[in-house]
């Protein structure tokens, strides 16, 4: 197995896992947690091909990847202030009791 | 492949699972923060020593404290009765699980054909901010915008309203 | 001979090193270099405790530490004997694995800042292109450190203390980065060797380091508050203050743990010195050129003693600052005028040289620290003092 195909089964281990816990937990901040982990993983993707594949002197994975975390940390700042400002409106994050529209 | 790779990638799925299953929720946010650093080591794996300093500066620098903020502003530490999965665990399991085996099934049947080992690209930051302002300009001032609206749209969500409905 | 002075560490290492056989001589180098780090500015940190406590006591017109050994030269021995054998009190609820990774993860990150700092010519531990990128990084590790320290404790004082250390150290953050960018944008390279040879240059004997140019100057400052800030030192350590939060984010931690803690924050302080010494005044390079027949690694260590010496002085002297305080101070005054220094610096360098540059780039400073002063202290009012007694 090439080393290319190792960080590609890591990342696409990790993926799954943020998958998983973003679909699964109640909490809102842990789906957000799980989210940040799937972006960290395409990253790893992103970095993986491109050390491996044909041209890493064009640099664009790298630019890819670097612009991927300045977004990812607009995001999750973003997100994490949603999920403030329902607690203070619902005083809960569970997600099960978050299901009306009716607020 | 090195046993470097298997020690850091051991080290990012122990993470990224405890991330996932713990109880605790400031735990699971302080395993993040232990998945990132995996992460970042891997990239320096991967000479991209750019990406890795980046990476542990704005993920476990920036990104991890905001969570626990959020975290302990929330009263996340205190755990629901009812159990911290949601009721359709099960289902989130299988599609979390289908996922996997798709793109492991992809990365294992193209595995022969993906390049073998090359030599290590010298990537100088230089080069890096050269094709900031030259190739990928226009990527990077709409970054700029994006950051200053979420940052401007992160304060006035979270913003306390001193009248209306309360 | 002043060479072989100058470059006396690195000979030594290379002699020591020279016993091994080849194939193990470059990872022999690099342990050898990091022991001797390890052990090095830890016996800097005593000396430089027993230098605070006789300092601030002189400060505050007192003798400081006298009876153990001249001058009280062996009291840091005394404290790390006491500190050591000290009781290690972990409290019944608090989070024991977290509770004892915090003090260590704090040391391990300040610990490898030093990594990268040139102590001398040719004597920097790995030459990264991207030093100074590291040391940043090393740097934000150190803030999960502090939080996961207060909040293992399971004490309101500590979680308390700990959130109050971390907005600190995030908004200060972005100040120290931002005054290091102008330096960075005017040697054009992020490695740290790079930026003290562009400093190392000489006209009719004084040199050209970034602190004698304008916007260097207003960098060195806002830098220099910025560190500060960073390691929780007064003016700005709330956090840690004794008469206001216990002990803030290490309150419940004792003996060992205490004193790595303790050990963090003095290493914390040496690095940033040394980074403040390398970027704005000129690392190792020295003050006049006819004096650059002294060693370069002694003139690193006493800029580096010179700006511990300031921090101890501030600390006698200052008050210390409310939280919101500190707050306003950085985003809405020390903020602004760093992105107005990376503008003219970059002025700076396209005025060209002569004189203009200086007149227009100093002009343009001292105007909007001036406005920026009064804008933000508008709402003070300083006339004769008002008392309220109660009814």
């Amino acid at each position: 197995m090439t080393p290319l195909a190792g960080f590609l089964l890591v990342a696409a281990l990790l993926f799954s896992i943020g998958l998983a816990g973003a679909l699964t937990r109640r909490n809102a901040i842990l789906v957000l947690i799980g989210i940040e982990l799937m972006l960290n993983a395409a990253n790893l993707n992103l970095i993986a091909f491109w050390r491996y594949g044909p041209h890493p002197e064009m640099l664009t994975g790298m630019m890819f990847a670097i612009f991927s975390i300045a977004v990812a940390a607009a995001e999750a700042a973003v997100g994490l202030g949603l999920v403030i400002s329902i607690h203070r409106h619902a005083n809960t994050t569970d997600l099960d009791q978050m299901n009306r529209m009716k607020g | 492949m090195s046993f470097v790779f298997y020690l850091l990638a051991a080290l990012t799925v122990a993470g990224g699972l405890a991330a996932v299953l713990l109880k605790n929720t400031v735990h699971c946010a302080l395993a993040l923060t232990v998945a990132f650093a995996g992460l970042a080591f891997l990239y320096l794996n991967l000479d991209a020593q750019f990406a890795g300093f980046a990476q542990i500066l704005v993920y476990i620098g920036a990104v991890a404290i905001l969570v626990v903020f959020a975290i302990l502003l929330t009263k996340g530490s205190e755990t629901p009765k009812d159990g911290v999965f949601s009721k359709t665990w099960l289902a989130g399991l299988a599609v979390a699980a289908g996922v996997f085996a798709v793109l492991g099934w992809a990365v294992l049947q193209t595995a022969p054909m993906l390049p073998k080992a090359t030599p290590a690209p010298a990537v100088t930051v230089g080069q890096i901010g050269n094709a900031l302002v030259d190739r990928y300009v226009l990527p990077l001032e709409i970054v700029a915008v994006l950051l200053t609206v979420a940052l401007i749209g992160a304060v006035i969500v979270a913003l306390h309203e001193k009248e209306g409905t309360r | 001979m002043i060479d072989r002075l100058d470059q006396i560490f690195v000979l030594l290492r290379q002699w020591v090193v020279g016993f091994l056989p080849a194939s193990w001589q470059t990872a022999a180098a690099v342990v050898l270099s990091v022991v001797v780090i390890v052990a090095f500015f830890p016996a800097l940190f005593a000396l430089t405790v027993w230098m605070e406590r006789k300092g601030l006591g002189r400060i505050q017109n007192r003798l400081g530490p006298n009876r153990v050994g001249p001058f009280g030269l062996l009291q840091p021995i005394a404290d790390g004997i006491k500190s050591l054998t000290k009781e290690d009190i972990v409290p019944l609820s608090a989070d024991a694995a977290v509770h004892l990774l915090a003090p260590l993860m704090l040391v391990v990150a300040v610990f490898m800042g030093f990594a990268v700092l040139p102590m001398g010519r040719n004597m920097v531990l790995v030459d990264m292109d991207a030093g100074l990128l590291f040391y940043f990084a090393m740097g934000a590790s150190t803030e999960v450190a502090v939080f996961m320290a207060g909040w293992s404790s399971r004490n309101k004082y500590s979680l308390l203390g700990a959130m109050r250390a971390v907005a600190q150290m995030i908004s200060y953050e972005v100040v120290l980065l931002l005054s290091s960018v102008v330096v960075v944008m005017m040697t054009g390279s992020l490695s740290l060797t790079k930026i003290v040879e562009a400093q190392n240059h000489y006209t009719w004997g004084l040199p050209h380091w970034y602190i004698f140019t304008p916007w260097g100057l207003a960098g060195f400052v806002m830098y220099a508050i910025a560190a500060t800030a960073e390691t929780n030192r007064s003016p700005f350590d709330l956090p840690e203050g004794e008469s206001e939060l216990v002990a803030g984010y290490h309150t419940e931690y004792s003996g060992f743990k205490f004193a790595l803690f303790f050990l963090g924050e003095y290493l914390a302080m040496f690095s940033i010195s040394g980074l403040g010494a390398t970027l704005f005044l000129g690392g190792w390079s020295a003050p006049f050129s006819f004096l650059s027949w002294v060693p370069s690694w002694i003139w690193f260590f006493s800029k580096l003693m010179l700006s511990i010496f300031v921090f101890i002085w501030m600390r006698g002297t200052l008050p210390r600052l409310r939280q919101d305080q500190l707050m306003n101070f950085a985003w809405k005054f020390i903020l602004p005028l760093c992105l107005l220094n990376v503008f003219v610096a970059a002025l700076w360098r396209f005025m060209g040289e002569g004189w203009p540059r200086w007149v227009v780039c100093s002009a343009i400073l001292v105007v909007a620290y001036v406005v920026v002063g009064r804008i933000e202290m508008r709402s003070e009012h300083f006339g004769p003092r008002r008392y309220r007694y109660a009814e």
